[in-house]
């Protein structure tokens, strides 16, 4: 019943959705991370000005869909004169959305120090270049590695909407291959093993990373 | 935007029906097959288990929209012939009842071994301690993430309208090929669903205000 040959005629395919579906969630992730941490930024250098819009967006991300917010930039995009590639709107699209939950986490990870702690840095007369780099990101990295790795599975997983705009992504190219030889199972369970595994490897980055920020911890305290 | 939302309401808020009473009844379900699952990932038979956290592990590790192709192609091809209303519910109910047994098994997690061993040493049965005992504190502790969940799924019923489901994402996707306005259009969607989950937090916090007393934890 489980036809692997024609996996194996279809390799071209596959291979093809997952070097997209690989290079678009990497880039939708970097600009989300980045952008998280902007906005996480900007709240925290100036909630007066900043909180309410930010708390805004961090509100859009969280209460819309990912395919709406595709469709605004593919198709909605032209009618203001933003012409995206269907890619480019996949990798935006992502960032976008990923960045309303990053700036979050990232936002918890900067509220969970004590405020003591910077203040007895500027009592000690650090330079607060010096307190954001060693007292606030060491140990808010440790925090947010967890929240983090779990967004970016998410993110992985929801990159598979960018088939519904016509990327030739895993997904996509999948129902291609269900289309063309009337083979359901085959096709669609090796796409989920691959994503299956690109999110395997993603946790166990996170646990990796973890777990070093946390053997660091000590040594940098007693230093 | 508020100009489609004024010209079209009435397909609208029919979507928006349909968003809801699928999603509503995907999380009911999946409610009822989370708490087994939960059950089962916190049995003391390996052989009960491992094939729940297979499960588990099968519908939390691959896109939502892949499970739904799949039970939506898979069927027919099994001989079992249903709408495209009831595979979208099929596939999301699967789907969340993983991600709420997740919720269940760490909620289950938290009451204190002695409650249990209490239980069992007043000789309460086990399913007794589960229904009375267990459960009743789990469901309150794990409000936050369950309504978390079930805005999940509200946004990810959205994807329902790739095998045709007339539901608010569909309609939306017709009204914009009518009226050739996509942007006002998905906007005026977006507001829908933003609303909509903006009231389902807002009830959220309101009765984990109300629940949290009586607590028997920490």
């Amino acid at each position: 019943m489980f036809d692997i040959a024609l996996l194996w005629e279809a390799r071209g395919l596959i291979l093809q959705g997952l070097w997209n579906t690989l290079w678009i969630c990497f880039l939708g992730c970097l600009l989300a991370l980045s952008l998280g941490l902007a906005l996480a930024a900007l709240r925290l250098a100036n909630p007066r000005l900043f909180g309410y819009p930010v708390a805004c967006y961090v509100e859009i991300c969280r209460g819309t869909p990912l395919l709406i917010l595709l469709f605004l930039l593919y198709y909605g995009g032209p009618s203001i004169g933003l012409r995206l590639d269907a890619e480019i709107a996949g990798v935006t699209g992502i960032g976008l959305y990923g960045a309303g939950y990053f700036a979050e986490i990232y936002r918890g990870g900067f509220k969970s120090i004590p405020k003591g702690q910077l203040e007895a840095a500027r009592m000690l007369g650090i330079s607060p270049w010096h307190t954001l780099t060693r007292v606030q990101i060491p140990q808010m990295a440790r925090l947010i590695v967890p929240p983090g790795t779990n967004q970016l599975i998410i993110l992985v997983k929801e990159s598979a909407l960018i088939s519904i705009i016509s990327v030739d992504d895993l997904t996509k190219n999948a129902t291609t291959i269900v289309n063309q030889t009337f083979h359901v199972i085959e096709p669609y369970l090796a796409v989920a093993l691959l994503y299956w595994l690109m999110i395997e490897l993603v946790a166990r980055g996170g646990y990796a990373l973890e777990k070093r920020l946390a053997d660091r911890q000590p040594r940098h305290v007693t230093q | 935007m508020f100009e489609i939302l004024l010209n079209h309401y009435p397909v609208l808020l029919k979507g928006l029906t349909t968003t809801l009473v699928v999603s509503l009844s995907a999380i009911a379900l999946g409610l009822v097959l989370g708490v087994l699952l939960a059950f089962g990932l916190t049995s003391q038979y390996h052989l009960v288990r491992w094939p729940c956290g297979l499960y588990r592990s099968f519908w939390r590790g691959t896109p939502i929209l892949l499970q739904l192709l799949l039970v939506y192609y898979l069927l027919p091809e099994i001989g079992i012939e249903i709408a495209p209303i009831s595979a979208a519910i099929l596939a999301l109910t699967l789907n969340t009842a993983a991600f709420q047994a997740e919720i269940f098994r760490s909620g289950i997690s938290h009451i204190p071994a002695g409650q249990i061993e209490a239980a069992r040493m007043a000789g309460i049965s086990a399913w007794q301690t589960r229904r009375r005992i267990i459960m009743p504190q789990v469901f309150r502790l794990t409000l936050p993430p369950l309504t978390n969940e079930i805005i999940t799924i509200l946004k990810n019923s959205s994807l329902i309208s790739v095998i045709a489901v007339t539901e608010l994402m569909r309609v939306s996707e017709q009204i914009a090929s009518r009226t050739f306005q996509p942007l006002e259009t998905y906007l005026a969607a977006a507001l829908l669903y933003l609303a909509v989950n903006l009231v389902l937090a807002r009830i959220s916090a309101y009765l984990e205000r109300r629940m949290t007393g009586g607590l028997a934890t920490e």
